[in-house]
């Protein structure tokens, strides 16, 4: 299994795939020597997951070669992928809940039958390269970091020569992060190679010593990111740099939004509980909750939004009134707007055209008598689109055909039309291409300026500080003390997104 | 095996095209099954699809058995956009016929004409009722309606049986397992003297008019909808799911039950042990066939008419036991369900 | 005392087919797949299994009919619902009207033929016990051979590395996939198990339960083993407890008719329909509950 010196162990020659509409990989180059960390940079939809499903053999390219230590890997699956020495970190994990960590590690390591000596192979792997975990525990009951460990350990147990990372740090804390830095780069002193994919700039240039930057499935550049700025990676990878939203200087007005002590167990096992969780959001600002996903953020934002109505009244106040056992629709008669992480499937209906979907929040002037105004709804969605720069075949065109960020801009805009008191957003930009996420951020600027109170739950720390006058950390359930944004740092919040001291802080 | 390439978006044509690319691979399946039995495949397709259409006679049974399947077909419709897995129309039809015969029985001598409608509002209840029980256990008790709505077509059925051999039957009937005859005024008026065509199906095409109207135009269609394709959807946007379930259950036990109503009132005039040949689970195929969509049914209740009377007539004409009409309806809804894949998915093989 | 164990004897033979269709649907809805196609596939073994029984004679070839005849249906099922991805309730539901349809198509040159061997069996020795030899040792094989089964599905399930694969498929195609399982190849494979099992049991009732061809004659016990795969909470030993206890709401309706109780057999004849939704019903109640324990990717159609 040796190659001659300088064969780089992994090289992707002119490789390209079509997929129905989308040139997803246009004639891809990139090599990755023994022992280097390689960065794959690019925004959301430059095609990263498709090189890397291609490498993995979970994708067949449509032309092109895969070179393993100079030698042509031929047509392959994932398993003769794993066979070879490749293993793959899916930013979607790929484990099973139900499952125990030693039967989740059993299941990748065909021939292995000793359980037990399984499960102390395991805990020795976490040990040396300082990922602790119990084998015996059961994977739901893990938080996402531990899960992450699980699948990077997985993976080491299969002895692989090529790791690939795909997106690891978008669930860690920025302590954590360092942490897997770490052990990466141990790794790759011990001669494993490993291919970095993120659109985080810092972090590869933090990590790589070389990387290849791919925009709209090409290769706009190959370089040694630590001699580059984030100025001119972000050039490469975006082609120019993104606006910055900006607002007027406002001046904070009455609470609209007040979370008052909530505590509540969660609805499903997986779920987190709430635990004396407070917040106020006033007319005119803009507040953000930062944190690591599924440490509360979905349980509060439903006891917010009304989708579970278990709260005390009292203990959720929109402009004063409590609501805390009201549904979805009285509080949105409170002036109430929420648009959900997940865009497709809830905060709209995948199969129908846009101007029913705005039927979903829209009520007023499109039905008459309980019939539907068919003219009513298709010229508000084409308002909507006109306003909002949606990219679409039209008013009447399914959901799902559009891009992430055309619909994301579509839903934010179905909500912001309304000029909604209060307006709570959850990950406002993920999976968003730049110039839409620019102008996301610009619309609840501008909303708040205009008087509304504005809440933006998000792991994007970089979008938040950008766009809030304030924060909170949510972590294990608990939500920090409001944190005035000229007050915060990447390091405070990060020791607080790891569950760190001041969750008991004084309310400021 | 082959691979499935997911299209950018469903064909529309495809969606139009599968269910006559199903009734097409149904006609060879048939002609490859008649081939089997030994006769002549062009005798035999001629007896399902041309025969009943010869004669005035035959329209006007093929329409006597649209008006069942449509109705039953287009209260499925809605359940299956709501994503509620009622399969127990059969059950809420034969209710709705029990119902239905029980007011009829009690019509007296000098009960006035206009009584039938009193018999067909009693099918509607009885239906109604029989749906409700599946729509409470499964609002209540979150017990799986697919199971419960089954399990009652069986309890329905037997119900049926035990009545007509008991309480029900007519004294005079010769200890035959069926109910007296019904009085005139307890039936519904036929449409043309010299056919057995009620005015039954005038009302089916007032209720798909407004089944469509329903599912189409109204606010509470569109909630349906949203909760079958989108339950998350459904909650964020505050429809309530509850709603789902006990309005497109409800709707579907009424029509299924005014079916069993104008079947009982209507055609046979009296209760039997069998008063519906299977109606209730061929109309779930009408459903799927007519995609759902109220105009569709009627083209799928068509299909499926000719599909019964194709059995009825092969045990005469060709001496094929009646039972091939149940193999023809699984084959259509197997065919459908293939055709039905190229909606969404391009087939690429490897 | 002897009347007793009648009834045991024969609520363990009538739970036999519940039994069997059920630990083979529970395995095939381990592996995510919901196949409402198994009184389809049971009636076209009883069918299938009577008239091979029926010319051959041979009770074991019948059988081996039965369950040759479910794999078949079952590919039909797979070949839909995995490999064109179709949605599993509407193919299941296809399935058993075609299996309907077929099984009365077919069967109709045996109704009314009976069988030519005996249905009576002994276990050497222990069937001379008091009570206990009439309650449990003259039973057909079938029902000791349904409780190995379950006790080796059980075994397998828990114990071994093709349990463990058929649990992950079960539990997230999407991560077998992306780890190199062949998920669709694993979930064929358990939906003919499914088939086989459903098989067995469709051919023991019209071979030794009945023993007759009627058409029709699994009268929803295919539905109601679909129902005790949810009762069971997916789990092999209370599949048998589930099973038994439908046996003996079957043969209540023997015991008080033979009490001389005056009811109509028809309204007995609803008991087990009846106590299907009683107990789906206590046993739904907490929809976490059942969350919980079902395979967590049950019904939801996976194309790579």
């Amino acid at each position: 299994m040796t190659a001659p010196a300088g064969t780089p162990r992994l090289a992707l020659r002119g490789i390209s795939k079509r997929y129905p509409g989308v040139l997803a990989n246009d004639n891809v180059s990139l090599s990755v020597a023994p022992g280097e960390i390689h960065g794959l940079i690019g925004e959301n939809g430059a095609g990263k997951s498709t090189l890397m499903k291609i490498v993995y053999g979970a994708v067949r390219p449509d032309a092109g070669e895969v070179l393993w230590d100079g030698a042509p890997l031929p047509a392959h699956s994932p398993a003769q992928a794993r066979r070879a020495g490749i293993g793959m970190v899916f930013q979607h994990f790929s484990l099973f809940d139900t499952l125990t960590v030693a039967e989740n590690v059993l299941l990748a390591l065909p021939g292995v039958t000793d359980r037990a000596g399984l499960a102390r192979d395991i805990e020795a792997m976490g040990e040396h390269y300082g990922l602790p975990v119990n084998a015996a525990q059961h994977v739901y009951s893990l938080s996402v970091g531990e899960r992450q460990r699980v699948e990077i350990i997985r993976c080491l147990l299969q002895k692989p020569r090529l790791l690939i990372m795909d997106e690891p740090t978008s669930v860690l804390t920025p302590q954590a992060v360092e942490r897997l830095f770490a052990t990466l780069r141990q790794l790759a002193s011990e001669g494993v190679s490993i291919l970095y994919i993120s659109h985080k700039l810092e972090e590869v240039r933090a990590l790589c010593s070389r990387a290849t930057v791919l925009r709209g499935g090409r290769v706009t550049g190959t370089c040694d990111p630590r001699q580059e700025s984030v100025a001119s990676l972000s050039r490469m990878m975006i082609g120019a740099e993104p606006p910055r939203a900006t607002g007027a200087a406002r001046q904070p007005g009455a609470a609209l939004l007040e979370i008052d002590r909530l505590t509540m167990p969660p609805l499903e096992r997986t779920g987190k509980a709430l635990d004396a969780v407070s917040l106020t959001v006033r007319a005119g600002e803009v507040v953000g909750i930062a944190g690591v996903s599924g440490n509360g953020q979905g349980e509060l934002l439903a006891l917010i939004s009304g989708e579970d109505r278990r709260a005390p009244p009292q203990s959720v106040r929109l402009a004063g009134a409590p609501v805390g056992g009201s549904g979805v629709v009285a509080r949105r008669a409170h002036g109430l707007a929420f648009v959900p992480e997940e865009r497709l499937g809830r905060g709209a209906v995948p199969v129908l055209g846009l101007h029913l979907n705005t039927l979903l929040t829209h009520d007023a002037g499109l039905t008459r008598g309980g019939l539907i105004s068919a003219s009513a709804i298709v010229a508000l969605a084409a308002s909507i689109i006109a306003r909002f720069d949606v990219r679409t075949a039209g008013p009447t065109a399914a959901a799902k055909s559009l891009s992430g960020g055309n619909l994301q801009k579509f839903i934010v805009g179905r909500e912001v039309v309304k000029q909604p008191r209060v307006f709570v957003v959850a990950q406002p930009t993920w999976g968003v291409d730049v110039g839409a996420a620019a102008r996301i951020r610009q619309e609840l600027v501008a909303l708040a300026d205009a008087g509304s109170a504005v809440l933006v739950v998000s792991e994007e720390l970089d979008e938040l500080f950008e766009i809030c006058d304030a924060l909170h950390v949510i972590a294990g359930g608990r939500l920090s003390a409001r944190i005035p944004v000229a007050q915060a740092s990447v390091e405070r919040i990060g020791a607080l997104m790891g569950g760190g001291a001041e969750t008991e802080g004084a309310h400021a | 095996m082959p691979r499935l390439e997911a299209r950018p978006a469903p064909s529309p044509l495809m969606g139009y095209l599968a269910p006559v690319l199903a009734l097409g691979l149904t006609v060879v399946f048939g002609t490859l099954l008649f081939l089997a039995l030994g006769k002549s495949p062009v005798a035999g397709l001629r007896v399902f699809f041309v025969t009943p259409l010869e004669t005035l006679r035959g329209w006007s049974e093929v329409g006597l058995k649209m008006v069942p399947l449509l109705l039953c077909a287009l209260g499925l419709a809605i359940c299956y956009r709501s994503n509620v897995w009622n399969i127990g129309a059969e059950g809420q039809f034969v209710v709705g016929g029990i119902a239905a015969g029980g007011v009829a029985l009690l019509a007296g001598a000098d009960a006035p004409r206009a009584y039938f409608v009193i018999v067909l509002a009693g099918g509607i209840v009885g239906g109604l009722a029989w749906a409700g029980v599946t729509a409470f256990l499964r609002d209540r008790f979150n017990a799986n309606e697919i199971l419960v709505s089954l399990m009652l077509t069986y309890v329905g059925g037997l119900l049926l049986i035990y009545l007509v051999n008991g309480p029900w039957k007519d004294p005079k009937g010769f200890n035959f397992p069926y109910s007296k005859t019904f009085d005139a005024a307890a039936m519904v008026p036929r449409l043309f003297p010299g056919t057995r065509l009620t005015w039954g199906i005038v009302l089916a095409v007032v209720v798909l008019a407004a089944v469509w109207l329903f599912l189409a135009r109204s606010k509470a269609g569109f909630r349906l909808a949203v909760a079958g394709h989108a339950p998350l959807a459904a909650r964020f946007a505050g429809f309530s799911a509850r709603e789902g379930i006990w309005l497109s259950l409800l709707l579907c036990g009424a029509l299924a039950g005014l079916a069993g109503a104008l079947e009982v009132a209507g055609p046979l005039g009296q209760l039997t042990p069998q008063i519906s040949p299977g109606y209730g689970f061929a109309a779930i195929i009408v459903a799927w066939l007519g995609r759902l969509h109220p105009g569709g049914c009627v083209f799928a209740a068509f299909v499926m008419a000719l599909i019964y009377i194709g059995g009825e007539l092969s045990q005469s004409r060709l001496g094929l036991p009646a039972a091939i009409t149940g193999v023809f309806q699984g084959m259509l809804l197997l065919a459908l369900l293939t055709a039905d894949t190229f909606i969404h998915y391009r087939v690429r093989w490897r | 005392m002897e009347q007793l164990a009648a009834l045991i004897a024969a609520t363990l033979s009538a739970g036999t087919p519940l039994l069997l269709a059920g630990i083979g649907l529970l395995v095939n809805e381990r592996s995510g797949v919901l196949n409402l196609g198994a009184e389809g596939m049971m009636l076209i073994a009883a069918a299938a299994g009577f008239a091979v029984g029926f010319h051959t004679g041979n009770p074991v070839a019948g059988l081996a009919a039965g369950a040759l005849a479910g794999v078949l249906f079952s590919l039909i099922f797979s070949a839909l619902a995995i490999g064109l991805a179709t949605n599993q309730y509407a193919t299941g539901l296809a399935l058993t009207l075609f299996g309907a349809g077929l099984s009365a198509f077919a069967g109709l040159a045996y109704v009314g033929k009976s069988v030519p061997f005996k249905s009576t069996f002994e276990v050497p020795g222990l069937s001379a016990l008091p009570f206990l030899g009439t309650a449990f040792f003259k039973l057909h094989p079938m029902v000791y051979l349904a409780l190995a089964l379950t006790g080796l599905v059980a075994w397998v399930l828990a114990r071994t590395r093709a349990g463990l694969v058929i649990r992950a498929v079960g539990e997230s195609p999407e991560s077998a996939h992306a780890i190199g399982y062949p998920v669709r190849l694993i979930r064929v494979g358990a939906v003919a198990f499914g088939g086989a099992c459903c098989g067995l049991a469709g051919a023991y009732l019209s071979l030794v339960y009945t023993p007759l061809w009627v058409e029709g004659m699994v009268a929803g016990r295919g539905w109601i083993a679909l129902a005790l795969t949810t009762f069971a909470t997916w789990r092999p030993w209370r599949i048998a407890l589930g099973a038994y206890l439908f046996g003996s709401v079957t043969m209540i309706q023997f015991a008080l008719q033979a009490e001389g109780v005056e009811i109509a057999s028809q309204l007995l004849s609803m008991l087990p329909y009846i106590a299907t939704i009683v107990v789906l019903a206590l046993i739904s109640r907490n929809p976490a509950f059942i969350r919980l324990n079902m395979p967590a990717s049950l019904g939801k159609p996976f194309h790579p």
